[in-house]
């Protein structure tokens, strides 16, 4: 397994595994996408109580999975990248944390959204919202950070440091609603129990289930895509500095 | 020690550091970062040492055959199954607020325990489910597999 990964970390061998990779998650992601909205906002029930408003969990809880799921691929990759000194690494941090800013974006929004015509507020300092809230500003300082040198390993170096020392913050997103008394309702799917049995009828998880692949499809392509543009500007930057200096 | 050995428990320190501080800082912080207290937070044998003549926010479940609209003036009892609180309230009410429902309201708490609110919000529970189902398993005497017997 690390291995496989060790061999990937080289640029030249990822673009001949990244290619056909990100025709295949794209196409994967647009048909999922197309029926999965199809599902969630045509031909999926109204819930009992949200009525209409239900459909934006649709695009509100995969967003959320999505948000926690690149942070922690951030985390993996500064661990890579400040011990082995993986370049690759490195690079995914700098592609992908705008991919993780725009991934709690959506889900901070659409959550505002939700949240008004159900809890009656578009906004509460309760532990789930506020942690969520510092999970952007952290993608926005790594964001910050990457271009904050002019030197950029250095710029790298400071991104996947904040990366691994914000991991603290995933479990307190996890778990807020579980620890404090939060205005934001706990897992109906994504706990042990919930597992087994979970709080949304089938008719609901279908396209819940869709839109989540659908959204991990594109972060599939989005990380082939963007670590390739970052590889290219790299050769490009390289390839600068070397006819200016040579 | 190698030189990456040497990252590697650095690493390890470091982490481990602030996932330490940030728990102590969030443990002595817990009756802050809780956003609404329940009635057996407020009174009863197992009440926190909170002060209550300062607005804080009360949580619960509006309990059944409770609610009473008089004018503008809506009151109802907030219990969390062990202790109860009324409420009472005036102002724009959220469209989720029902009977059974989980409630979250802001204000204070008189000298006679009534807690008088000025903002009411609807807390929704993880349960998703459409209207038929719902009414299947009401039928069933289970009403959302989540409202007490107690308060059928």
């Amino acid at each position: 397994m690390s291995n496989a990964l060790f061999a990937l970390a080289n640029p030249a061998r990822f673009r001949k595994v990244g290619m056909p990779l990100l025709w295949v998650s794209s196409a994967a992601s647009a048909a999922l996408f197309a029926w999965g909205l199809w599902l969630a906002l045509l031909a999926s029930p109204a819930d009992y109580l949200q009525q209409e408003a239900v459909r934006i969990m649709y695009i509100h809880v995969p967003a959320a999975w999505m948000a926690l799921g690149t942070y922690s691929s951030l985390a993996f990759a500064a661990l890579s990248f400040l011990i082995w000194r993986h370049t690759l690494a490195g690079l995914y941090i700098r592609a992908m944390a705008p991919v993780g800013a725009a991934f709690t974006a959506i889900c901070l929004i659409t959550g505002s959204i939700w949240g008004q015509p159900t809890w009656g507020t578009w906004w509460v300092w309760d532990a789930r919202l506020t942690s969520v809230l510092v999970l952007f500003f952290l993608y926005a300082g790594i964001i910050a950070l990457a271009d904050a040198f002019e030197n950029r390993e250095r710029g790298l170096k400071a991104a996947a440091w904040l990366s691994l020392i914000g991991m603290v913050n995933l479990p307190v997103i996890k778990f807020s609603v579980d620890w404090w008394n939060t205005l934001h309702q706990p897992p109906s799917v994504s706990s042990f129990a919930r597992m087994v049995e979970p709080a949304v009828d089938k008719s609901m998880l279908t396209p819940l289930l869709a839109m989540a692949g659908a959204y991990l499809f594109l972060f599939i392509a989005l990380a082939v895509l963007r670590l390739e543009s970052e590889i290219m500007s790299r050769r490009i930057e390289s390839a600068r500095m070397r006819r200016n200096h040579g | 020690m190698t030189k990456k050995q040497q990252r590697i428990y650095a690493i390890i320190l470091v982490v481990t550091g602030i996932a330490v501080a940030a728990a102590l800082t969030l443990f002595a912080l817990r009756d802050n970062v809780t956003f609404f207290y329940t009635p057996s937070d407020i009174i009863g044998a197992n009440a926190k040492n909170i002060v209550k003549d300062r607005p804080f926010r009360l949580g619960g479940l509006v309990m059944y055959g409770t609610v009473e609209q008089d004018g503008k003036r809506l009151r109802f009892i907030v219990t969390d199954n062990m202790e109860d609180i009324a409420v009472e309230y005036e102002g724009v009410v959220p469209a989720l607020f029902r009977e059974g429902q989980g409630v979250v309201a802001a204000g204070t708490l008189d000298e006679s325990g009534l807690f008088r609110a000025t903002t009411l919000m609807a807390k929704h529970d993880e349960n998703y489910m459409p209207p038929e189902v719902a009414k299947a398993l009401k039928e069933k005497g289970a009403p959302h597999g989540r409202v007490p017997e107690e308060y059928p």
